[in-house]
Parts: structure tokens; sequence; C-alpha cells
């Protein structure tokens, strides 16, 4: 079979499988072995695939927005890239989570057919971004982030983990490296750039406390040696922040929400994280979310919800 | 034909000039009582071809015989362009999209941050100038950069070291 290019290839025939968009894809981790980690419990471990999945998942369709307005062409194509890198991490992820979890459910019950409180991504990737410099400031603190954490995960006991850990950091560096890149570029530009940059980062801090505060179940499977306990990933996060505000010539805000478990009161300083969708001192990781979550799942599960079991 | 021998004409659909084989995405071929099993590395966690692939796989062995063909995903060693033999290399040349250098090696600890331009040489595909520049990171497809060429003023495409 060869094909002067791709395009040829795609119309030579009548076959669904290049076709396959929206759901009924092959299953990512198809012939992967399914088996748990001795002594870790699955209800555990598909709760933490959920986690970093649902980070991925929530942040690949907010940079899904982006695609058609970014400011070049560059950028069209880096964004959508990026997100597209998240989304596979995202499918890898909760196809784990579904295994792990033994109930028969696969990524596209969890993507699609879940509640808001049944998501576990932190608040940070939920947010809408109203420019592109806080698109820059979410992206660079979160890849910044998760290029700690899977770094750190390529040694999991839990071998699933382990591969898309040391798969996702080839990745992820790349993302950081793009958003670093225009963090600089506008924040050492004009006097506007700058300002925006500045306010963008100013905006994003008060959310990072989630990131960095313990679930119970990180806790429980850091222990057994499957997951990484978010707290020891702060000294490399502050390391890299501060190298790339210092070359942005933009000043670090003073300090995060770590102590309130990355809950941003009512009326705190970021403008768009809406409000806590109900009580109590916990955050994303437990399901609780801002109101931008509902939005987000009606465009993002319309079309599964509206077509149960549809595949096209 | 053998079935590896079936498997290794299949080419890949978003570079056609090359095969799964050349890509290093096929991994293994091995015919069982229960039909035959491929084995390959997706390239990207979220690559949409890794589909395509793996239909044409099964569509190549169907066509030349093998009626029970499945294809299993290896995650772990991750791909890496170490594994684009020289043939692939010299063909992606060929066709102008600059193959990858030696993925980067890293020492231990944190992955290093890269601030600014990279240092990296690649060289033009058209033209063979050595010193080009990257214009984006991100291209056509997750696995290359564009870059232009200061010497004959083309853009080109890159498979990017990972």
């Amino acid at each position: 079979m060869s094909f002067d290019d791709a395009y040829q290839a795609l119309t030579d025939h009548d076959d669904d499988a290049r076709w396959a968009y929206g759901t009924g894809f092959a299953d990512p981790l198809a012939g992967v072995p399914t088996a748990l980690p001795d002594g870790v419990d699955g209800a555990d471990l598909a709760a933490y695939c959920l986690m970093i999945g649902d980070d991925a998942l929530i942040l690949s369709h907010r940079l899904q927005q982006w695609v058609t307005r970014a400011p070049e062409l560059e950028d069209e194509m880096a964004i959508a890239n990026i997100g597209l890198d998240l989304l596979g991490q995202a499918r890898l992820l909760l196809t784990r989570a579904g295994e792990a979890e033994g109930t028969g459910r696969d990524e596209d019950d969890l993507a699609y057919l879940r509640d808001p409180a049944d998501f576990r991504h932190v608040r940070l990737v939920e947010r809408d971004d109203t420019d592109f410099g806080q698109l820059i400031a979410r992206l660079l603190v979160f890849s910044t982030w998760r290029l700690a954490l899977l770094d750190r995960l390529a040694t999991s006991r839990d071998p699933v983990l382990a591969a898309i850990g040391a798969k996702g950091v080839k990745e992820v560096a790349y993302h950081r490296e793009y958003a670093a890149g225009w963090a600089v570029r506008l924040g050492d530009g004009t006097e506007l750039s700058h300002r925006r940059m500045q306010d963008a980062v100013d905006a994003v801090w008060p959310l990072l406390g989630e990131l960095f505060t313990p679930h119970d179940v990180e806790v429980r499977l850091a222990a057994a040696g499957v997951a990484v306990d978010p707290a020891s990933l702060r000294p490399e996060f502050d390391t890299v922040l501060t190298e790339v505000l210092r070359a942005a010539t933009l000043d670090m805000p003073a300090a995060d929400t770590a102590e309130a478990g990355g809950i941003v009161p009512v009326g705190a300083t970021s403008p768009a994280s809406g409000a806590v969708s109900a009580g109590g001192g916990t955050g994303g990781r437990d399901g609780r979310h801002g109101d931008e979550l509902a939005a987000i799942l009606a465009e993002l599960q319309g079309l599964a919800r509206a077509t149960p079991g549809g595949v096209w | 034909m053998s079935a590896a021998e079936v498997a290794a004409t299949v080419t890949d659909p978003e570079l056609p000039m090359v095969t799964l084989a050349e890509l290093g995405i096929l991994r293994d071929v091995r015919e069982t009582d229960d039909g035959v099993e491929v084995t390959i590395t997706p390239t990207y966690s979220g690559c949409p071809a890794m589909e395509a692939i793996q239909a044409d796989l099964v569509r190549a062995l169907r066509t030349a015989g093998y009626a029970r063909a499945r294809v299993r995903t290896l995650l772990a060693p991750a791909w890496t362009t170490d594994w684009i033999t020289e043939s692939g290399k010299a063909k992606l040349f060929a066709a102008g999209i600059a193959p990858p250098g030696p993925a980067p090696r890293r020492a231990a600890g944190p992955v290093p941050l890269v601030l600014g331009v990279r240092d990296e040489r690649v060289a033009c595909p058209r033209c063979g100038e050595e010193s080009t520049e990257r214009l984006a990171a991100f291209g056509a497809t997750a696995c290359r950069e564009l870059r232009r060429c200061p010497a004959c003023r083309e853009p080109f495409e890159h498979v990017k070291e990972i």
C-alpha cells in the first residue's frame, strides 16, 4: 500500500476506520496488560487515574476552544497539538481508570457520561481564558507541574502509569517550552504586553495551591509506590517558575492558597474562577467545581448524550 | 509472503514515503495458532493516525490471506525517533522533510528548561545549508516542527527528536 500523499490514501476506499472521530475509538490500551500491582486498591488507582486524566481532558477542551482564534497560524497549530497530546494522555488514563475500577466503563463512558461532581480535575484547568496571556500563564504553570509529575510517575509500580509517564514527559517538555517562550516574549515585550502577562500570572496564582495539596488517595498510592505525592513537586516547580519569570521580567506573586486546599474564596483575585459549586473545604479532586464546568461538559458531552451509544 | 513481510510493507498514513517498520512503530509480528499478532508502539499519546495504522495493518494482512490479525499496543519503552531506520531517514530527507538527529540524552534530575533558541543544527533538505532556524515548534502533525532555511529561503518540516 503506497500513496503519494495522505489525502489520496484517505479517499482510496470506503473505510470507516479512517474516520473514527467522536466515539467508537479502538481501545488505546489494547493488548496492554491490565493487572493491578500487588497490594494496590483498584478504587484508589481508578480515582487517581481520573484525577490526572481529567486534568488533561478538561485542559485539552479549553485549548481546543482556542482553535481558529489563535493570534497566528503557528500558535493555532501549537495549541491544537498540545491539546491533542493532552487528549491522548486523557484517553490512556481514563481507560486505565475504567480497568482499575472493574466496572467495565471505558474512556467514552467516563468522558461523556459522568456528571460534574464526578470529575476530579483541579480547578486550574476549567477556568476560562480571557486573553492569550491567560492561556500562556495557565499552560506554563500546568505544564511545569505536570512535567515534574509525569517524570516521577515513570518509576511508578503500576506499569501502565509508568509508561504513560515516560511517554508524556517527552510531550509536556515541549508544552512547557512553548508556554515559557511566550511568557518571556510577552513579559519582556511592550509595556502593554508586560502588564497583561503580569495580570495573567497574578490571576492564575490563587489556583496553584490545589496542585500541591495531597489528596488522601494520592497519599495512600504514593506510599505504595504507585502515585506521586504532589507536595514533592513544589521545589522543582518553584525553581522553573523563578527562572521563567525572571527572564520574562515578571514578578512572582507573593503567595498562593496552598493552606486553603486550593479553593479560591469568593471575591478572591482570580476574576474567572467562578463560584464554588458546593460548600465544604475540599477542591476539584473531590468533585467540587466552579459553574464553568457545567458549560464545558454541555459542549463536550452534548452530542454523545443526545445519541447514546452512537458511533460515527 | 510471511506475515512479518506483509506488515513491513505497510506505510505510515501521514508520512506515506516511509513504512511503519522504518519509523520504528512496528515492533513485532508473530504468527500464532490464534492468528497474526502485530505489536505497535504509538509515537505520541494523542496521535490520531494510530487508528488508521491499526486498520491498515489488519487490512494488508487480510488481503495477503491472513484472515485473523489483531494489533496490540506496547506503551513501554516509549517510542523514540532513534528507532527510525537509516533508510527511513533517507526517504524523509528525499521527500523534503529533515530527519531527526539523535534523541536528547538526559542526565539525572529534572527535565532541563529550554528558554530561547534551542542549540541544534538541522540541515536544509533542499539545499543542504546546515544552519537553519525554527519557525514553530509544532507542525502539521505532533511529530514535526516547521523550520526555515536562510540560504534558499524555503520553509521545511523537521521530525523532532524525542
